[in-house]
């Protein structure tokens, strides 16, 4: 019973994580939360529900789903948050911009998709039930997990040791300096928007798949989740996002499977705010904060 | 003479709406004006509402005392809230202070004093246009006669340099803690009128959602100007009426809205009546 709940937080979890990991990632490159990572979530999941729809194979639609919410996440930048870094508005500006963007892409979700709950195939997706010792998953679990897993650890490979990622690195830490030693800022960033808004793409078309429903609800629901695994792991901090992501989805799980599932959402935020309140760089986190 | 029966015959949901929102709007620019990013608004809109509603209901309190209590009660809580969080700044105070409006609303989904999800109805209807615009015109006056003492110049100088402030001894921990109990006292009066004037609630009407739609309210308005704050809060309000023509691209409508005055006109609506740049604070 324990293995099996603490297995379903692993799915939850690997899902949470990826979703975290582009939110924590734009935040400690450029100091913006960005609110509407959870649009861009939707929107990718909905694209793949359509590529599906029209009768691609779904590792095809996945890649398009994605694709897409990269070039969303470009077009954000160049919108919502490049004239804002021009002008060094602070902080609280580019929040507001994000939140104006979310509106304008959640309008548009809503325009083509109306307010009703899609599903990739009718009856959900065939997978016959893998037993492991007294565990009981879905085929389809396995592969959303290893493919959460396999993104999380090419984001880790590209930012440790490729050009990109020295760059990206680079402009985190500080963006003068940066520019001074020859690094494209602008370039950078917009790849940053780009990988962390293809990753939240990913973890929404996933997470459509896992539960074979896609609707416009779906990015209320994880934009605020998401906020507690980046504090929970400290904001910035990718390796954080990650373990944080398993920590709210097994508490979640277990949340559930122990009857309290009414209250699950106070009990995360509650995590977050003793977090925030207790150690503000997050329980992993070790990088300093300016503002904390 | 007819002419103002008629139109507030028709608009007199509208006008009621109007005149909560503006002190929703002033409740979070009190925050934001001495610098402190602190969404907690809507929860404590909230628990005022309920407070009131379910004196008035279950207690059969008539209405002024409801107010008070309930008034009472989200002051009493966003007090309580300051201290916990009064080593945070920006970003962080502003996540912990949403992550303290969701258990809010989850609390209040839960316990069946509330009525949960289904909310409650037939809460007594006795607050009217006047009732709620005196209300409006009492903070409004209040927050005049604050705007004109050495405590405000406090609040400015918390907002534009913390560091500086308490360098020429100013106690920046009171000026922060009395503008989210203060806040948290104007948001109360908001949100019982909003219980009578509307006689139903749920859990719903003060989530997340609406703390963004406070939030971009006061930014609209130009984040540092109470008169903003109260300006955008009407505009955004009256807005869906003028376009409803548009009914379909209202929200998308807002979004643009939204993001055109963030990127052409950063110090919102009141530049209309202010030559001086409004300050944007810088880390808040």
């Amino acid at each position: 019973m324990l293995a099996q709940q603490l297995v379903n937080g692993l799915f939850l979890g690997a899902v949470y994580a990826l979703f975290a990991v582009g939110y924590t990632l734009v935040f400690g490159v450029l100091d913006i939360l960005n609110l509407a990572h959870a649009a861009i979530y939707m929107i990718a999941a909905f694209t793949a529900y359509s590529l599906v729809a029209h009768g691609l194979p779904i590792g095809v639609a996945f890649a398009g789903g994605t694709i897409l919410a990269g070039t969303v996440g470009i077009l954000l930048d160049r919108i919502a948050f490049a004239p804002l870094r021009r002008r060094n508005a602070g902080t609280l500006v580019p929040l507001i911009s994000s939140i104006g963007a979310a509106i304008i892409i959640g309008a548009i979700a809503r325009g083509i998709y109306g307010i009703d709950e899609r599903h990739f195939v009718d009856g959900g997706i065939d997978s016959p039930p893998i037993h492991i010792g007294p565990v009981t998953f879905t085929a389809v679990e396995a592969i959303i997990f290893a493919t959460a897993i396999a993104l999380m650890l090419v984001l880790s490979y590209v930012l440790r040791a490729t050009t990109l990622g020295r760059n990206i690195r680079a402009v985190s830490q500080d963006r003068i300096a940066a520019a001074l030693l020859g690094v494209n800022i602008e370039r950078t960033i917009a790849a940053t928007f780009f990988i962390a808004s293809a990753l939240g793409g990913a973890a929404g078309i996933l997470t459509g798949l896992e539960y074979n429903s896609v609707s416009i609800d779906m990015a209320g629901s994880i934009e605020l989740k998401g906020l507690a695994v980046i504090i929970l792991g400290g904001m910035g901090s990718i390796t954080g996002a990650v373990i944080g992501g398993f920590v709210i989805g097994a508490v979640e799980t277990l949340a559930v499977a122990y009857g309290l599932s009414e209250w699950r959402d106070a009990l995360t935020f509650g995590v977050m705010f003793v977090i925030l309140v207790a150690r503000p760089a997050g329980i992993f986190g070790a990088r300093a904060l300016r503002n904390a | 003479m007819t002419f103002f029966a008629q139109f507030y015959a028709q608009h007199s949901r509208l006008l009621d709406e109007i005149g909560i929102n503006a002190l929703l709007a002033l409740s979070l620019s009190v925050s934001l004006q001495a610098g402190q990013l602190a969404l907690a608004q809507a929860g404590f809109a909230g628990i005022a509402a309920y407070v009131s509603a379910i004196a008035s209901m279950q207690y059969r309190w008539p209405l002024f005392a409801s107010i008070l209590l309930a008034v009472a009660c989200s002051t009493l809580v966003a007090a309580l809230l300051a201290y916990p969080v009064r080593r945070l700044r920006g970003i962080f105070l502003a996540i912990a202070t949403v992550g303290f409006g969701e258990i809010v609303r989850v609390i209040v989904n839960n316990v069946s004093i509330t009525g949960g999800a289904e909310g409650l109805s037939g809460i007594p209807n006795n607050v009217n246009t006047g009732i709620i615009y005196s209300g409006l015109a009492l903070v409004a006056l209040a927050l005049f006669g604050l705007s004109r003492t050495k405590f405000a110049l406090a609040v400015a100088l918390t907002r534009e340099d913390e560091a500086a402030a308490r360098g020429v001894g100013v106690d920046t921990g009171m000026v922060r803690f009395a503008s989210l109990a203060l806040g948290g006292a104007i948001a109360g009066l908001a949100g019982a009128l909003y219980a009578h004037a509307f006689y139903f609630l749920t859990p719903a009407d003060f989530g997340f959602p609406r703390m963004e739609e406070i939030l971009v309210w006061c930014v609209i308005g130009g984040v540092t100007s109470p008169i903003g704050a109260v300006a955008g809060a009407a505009f955004l309000s009256i807005l869906p009426e003028i376009i409803r023509g548009l009914a379909d691209f209202r929200e998308i409508t807002n979004g643009v809205i939204l993001l055109a005055v963030i990127l052409f006109a950063p110090s919102g609506l009141s530049v209309l009546w202010r030559s001086r740049r409004a300050t944007v604070p810088r880390d808040a």
